[in-house]
């Protein structure tokens, strides 16, 4: 019993590690200067660690308007997705209605595409119509790629509250929209903000379409993407290190409501 | 239940319709069109182009052979973390926060991850070096390891994207009644038994989607593979990218985006065949 | 909403920058668009120790070549003009006389003309028209750069400053039989500039063309030298986009880059390292000489600011530290001063031995190809894997490329630049 005890502990740690120290590797390389890169054999402690690379990056004109441009983008990101699937999810979670299956295919079918694809086309339109190279024009692409998700993530969170809830409130003399705002709303507040935070994360880290849609209002993944191909390693590392920081705060933020996201309440 | 308009549900649906419209079908036509023109007239050009283009055999073959052997571990491993999260009591949130940050990281910070990790002079060959397994820096990335490169790729996206079947997973467990265990331990089944017998076939609905959507995501790997290999390592998406982008020419780049919609849809119908469930089970 | 966003966002943008500069209404911005020194540092230091003294307030902005095409384009259609002055190569600059994108500035030219620009420069800045469309801005080459290790294993009786293929060749095996690596590197990465070593190099070394000569017998014998000696070349080539790194790193000891991506190396450990010209072949000494211009667009916001801009670029001083920081050497007559940097002495010893070597067969970037220069790069890197990487035969390779090639020269109706003869209509590939 301990020996699988001992096994069990340790298979959680190793997996721990695992996840762990990548990130912690790559926080080494972009601390640790030009020529920490070239450093052999490599060190697994800091010696000699310095922010400069990182300072050097944070200084460099651009970023800061691409991290800008992320922000926004991802924000307004979460708004569409939200705005446009949680009515969606809610008519699925209460309603049996006529071409109700037809729907749910349509969205399991967007979520069954590439949708980064479709970003091709969609630039040829966006510089006819002036949405190329605009934060928002990106965000409409990755509500694209967030909405089916948060269509069935909030039918499946709508389902998890009882209806019973709703009905009396009915008996209580609420209207439809009054029970909705006072009684379902505010339970499925925390699974809806994850539900954003999901969207956000999603946008943050597209790195296709925002390739294709941006010239010079990139998004810092395309940023990324186009200058780090031309900076020298310990940059790069530094540019890695700047995206993985707010993945990692995200979740962090989120883990309570990661398992109630999927329509199951966690204790 | 107060009746309330009929039309209402399609009121709530009605703005995710159009907008799955204008951003997802219309593309979409578009780009069918697209892969079809050819200096302003309808041609099987692009697609002419694209097959007898060097590349696009290799990045068939390695998107493929990515896609077949990331999913099966991910499923596996995502499955282990998630039985063994199941039974943890102390330290479960600390563990289960650790567990899912590579969902929140982008394919690009994780291919520069493992590349600061496999480079020549990485960390990797450090610790084979304090081993005494090799004398020197040594390459795995380059195009004469293509094997080492491959899994090198394998590695790193298992790392980034297990945490989301994990996720699903877990969900999915959570899902099923404690009562169904209990009562085939009743009847002396073993814990293999049961977890094969019981959970596995209750798990049905959460391993079919997160399958469906770790495999379409699969046939997307990009910037994990050109962080590492270049075009050491062709990939289909990432074909399209450089058509796209270096090579300024859309009609191939699109017809590169119809294969990939192609064997994503065709991955989709699979999964939904060979993994059958009742609709009222999906998420 | 959508409007309201799509309109405020740029303006909000640029109107923060013009509210820094001036903290007034009058002060104006004049935005600098680049598709040179484009890595990270080198904009950085651009904007942050050349520009710092430019007249007026100067924002500078970098672009990929082809993105920065389609953008000027964007801008002089849809009329929301931000650009004032365009800094680019030669070759990247004429696509945009495809839609008359550049200001005639025969002015300015006229008002520079004691900086001393050589008249040949100027005459190929006309880009076919009567007026100069720009103004030299600064020139390069790309170099070799060897760790003085290396020295020790040259061949017998070779002078690395005059160097053969077959000779480079030699010295890879010599470096491999002795240390047991494979030293030489070449940029061969995603973003490197190896295209530019066939293009502007290797071809004109051997066949003295380029477009002409694809699929000659001596291009099929130049295939086959460069096979044999890619077998001494280390593999991670097909990996590196800058070979600084591996050169301070140590991974290659003997390397062909861009000045501008060496020059970090060279920098950091001058003592280490000599630069001398690339090889030469049966034809000669083969370079490709980089030249880049500043020019005024049409219809610019600020013309005031862009000519003052352009005049201050100009400046021997100015010239001076470009050359020093960046390693582009000046277009205009300028001393480069004694007290150079001992890196940059170097560069500057590599570029000026290429330049001035006897046997030395000058190309320029492929010309008039606009947005078709990315397929006529693939031509280039695909013949080399195909040929070097995947064993293809040499003959089918270059026979099948070649439809690629004349393809792209047909589409673009571009006529042959040097070193191949001047032609009437579309480069041929014989």
């Amino acid at each position: 019993m301990t020996a699988r005890r001992v096994l069990y502990v340790s298979g959680v740690l190793v997996l721990c590690a695992w996840v762990l120290v990548p990130i912690y590797l790559i926080a080494l390389g972009g601390l640790g200067g030009r020529l920490g890169v070239f450093r052999w054999p490599k060190e697994f402690l800091p010696t000699g660690a310095s922010v400069d690379a990182m300072l050097t990056f944070l200084q460099i004109e651009g970023v800061w308007n691409a991290a800008k441009n992320s922000v926004i983008a991802a924000g307004l990101t979460m708004v569409f997705s939200v705005v446009l699937g949680a009515p969606a999810g809610y008519a699925l979670a209460r309603f049996a209605f006529r071409g109700q299956d037809a729907y749910r295919l349509l969205v399991l079918l967007t979520r069954a595409f590439p949708l980064a694809i479709l970003a091709l086309p969609l630039t040829v339109t966006f510089i006819r119509v002036g949405l190329y190279d605009t934060p928002l024009g990106v965000a409409l692409v990755h509500t694209a790629l967030a909405l089916p998700f948060a269509v069935l993530v909030s039918a499946s969170l709508f389902m998890g509250i009882p209806r019973e809830y709703e009905e009396a409130a009915w008996v209580f003399g609420c209207s439809g929209p009054g029970a909705f705002l006072r009684i379902v709303l505010p339970l499925a507040l925390p699974g809806l903000a994850a539900t954003c935070i999901f969207a956000f994360v999603i946008s943050w880290n597209e790195v296709f379409a925002a390739s294709l849609l941006t010239v010079r209002e990139r998004t810092l993944t395309a940023y990324l993407l186009a200058v780090l191909a031309e900076s020298p390693p310990h940059f790069r590392y530094a540019g890695g290190l700047l995206l993985v920081v707010p993945s990692v705060v995200f979740i962090f933020a989120v883990r309570k409501y990661l398992f109630s996201l999927w329509g199951i309440t966690n204790r | 239940m107060p009746a309330r308009s009929p039309y209402l549900p399609y009121l709530l649906i009605a703005p995710s319709i159009l907008f799955l419209a204008v951003f997802f079908l219309w593309p979409f036509a578009q780009t069918v069109v697209m892969a079809f023109t050819v200096d302003g007239q309808t041609s099987t050009g692009n697609f002419a182009r694209m097959a007898a283009d060097l590349n696009f055999w290799p990045a068939m073959g390695n998107t493929f052979a990515l896609v077949i052997v990331v999913v099966p571990l991910q499923v596996a491993l995502a499955l282990t973390m998630a039985v063994m999260i199941q039974k943890m009591t102390t330290g479960r949130d600390i563990v289960l926060w650790i567990w899912t940050i590579p969902l929140g990281i982008s394919d690009l910070a994780a291919g520069l991850a493992w590349l600061a990790i496999l480079s020549n002079n990485g960390y990797f060959n450090t610790v084979l070096f304090h081993l005494g397994i090799i004398s020197g820096p040594t390459g795995w990335l380059s195009y004469e390891t293509p094997l080492t490169l491959f899994f090198a790729v394998v590695v790193a996206e298992v790392w980034r994207a297990t945490a989301l079947v994990f996720v699903i997973l877990v969900a999915g467990l959570q899902l099923i009644p404690k009562e169904y265990a209990e009562a085939a331990e009743v009847f002396g089944a073993s814990p293999w038994q049961r977890f094969r017998h019981v959970t596995l076939p209750l798990l049905k609905p959460s391993l079919q989607s997160a399958l469906i959507l770790r495999t379409v995501l699969a046939f997307e790997v990009f910037a994990v593979a050109y962080a590492l290999g270049g075009r050491n390592i062709p990939i289909l998406v990432g074909e399209a990218y450089t058509w796209m982008n270096a090579n300024q020419n859309t009609g191939v780049a699109a017809a590169y985006a119809g294969v990939v919609l192609l064997v994503s849809l065709a991955s989709t119908i699979v999964w939904l065949r060979v993994i059958r469930v009742r609709r009222e089970h999906l998420p | 909403m959508r409007t309201n966003l799509r309109r405020l966002l740029p303006a909000a943008l640029l109107g923060g920058a013009a509210m820094l500069a001036g903290g007034g209404a009058i002060a104006q911005d004049t935005v600098f668009l680049s598709t040179q020194l484009r890595p990270v540092e080198e904009a950085t230091k651009m904007r942050q120790i050349i520009l710092r003294d430019a007249p007026g307030r100067v924002t500078y902005v970098v672009d990929e070549p082809a993105p920065m095409t389609t953008r000027m384009q964007a801008e002089l259609q849809g009329g929301s003009r931000t650009v004032s002055v365009v800094g680019a190569a030669h070759g990247e600059l004429l696509p945009l006389m495809d839609f008359d994108g550049l200001e005639p500035v025969g002015d300015l030219a006229a008002r520079l003309a004691d900086r001393g620009i050589p008249a040949p420069l100027m005459e190929s800045a006309k880009l076919g028209k009567d007026a100069p469309r720009y103004i030299p801005w600064m020139q390069a080459t790309y170099i070799m750069v060897a760790d003085k290790r290396a020295l020790a294993h040259l061949p017998a009786g070779a002078d690395v400053n005059a160097l053969t293929y077959a000779q480079l060749a030699q010295w890879g095996r010599n470096l491999q039989e002795r240390t047991g690596r494979r030293l030489i590197g070449f940029p061969g990465g995603p973003t490197g500039l190896m295209n530019r070593f066939f293009q502007g190099f290797l071809y004109p070394s051997y066949t003295g063309g380029l477009v002409t000569t694809f699929r000659s017998a001596e291009a099929e014998a130049m295939w086959a030298d460069f096979k044999a000696l890619w077998a001494t070349v280390n593999p991670s080539s097909t990996s590196y986009n800058f070979m600084q790194e591996p050169l301070m790193g140590e991974e290659v000891w003997v390397a062909f880059d861009h000045v501008a991506r060496v020059i970090e190396a060279l920098r950091t450990a001058p003592d280490r390292f000599v630069t001398f010209p690339a090889p030469a072949g049966p034809k000669g000494r083969g370079y490709m000489a980089v030249v880049a211009g500043l020019g005024i667009v049409k219809g610019a916001p600020n013309r005031a600011g862009a000519e003052a801009l352009i005049e201050y670029m100009t400046r021997p001083a100015t010239q001076v530290r470009v050359a020093a920081e960046f390693g582009f050497f000046p277009v205009v007559k300028a001393q480069l001063p004694a007290d150079l940097a001992p890196g940059v002495k170097l560069a500057a010893e590599g570029v000026d031995k290429t330049q001035t070597a006897r046997d030395a067969l000058v190309s320029l970037l492929p010309i008039g190809l606009g947005a078709r220069g990315g397929e006529f790069n693939k031509v280039f890197i695909d013949t080399f894997t195909r040929i070097v990487i995947r064993n293809e035969p040499i003959r089918a390779v270059l026979d099948a490329e070649a439809q690629n090639l004349r393809a792209i020269m047909t589409a673009t109706n571009a006529p042959c630049w040097a070193p191949d003869p001047a032609s009437t209509g579309a480069c041929p590939v014989n």
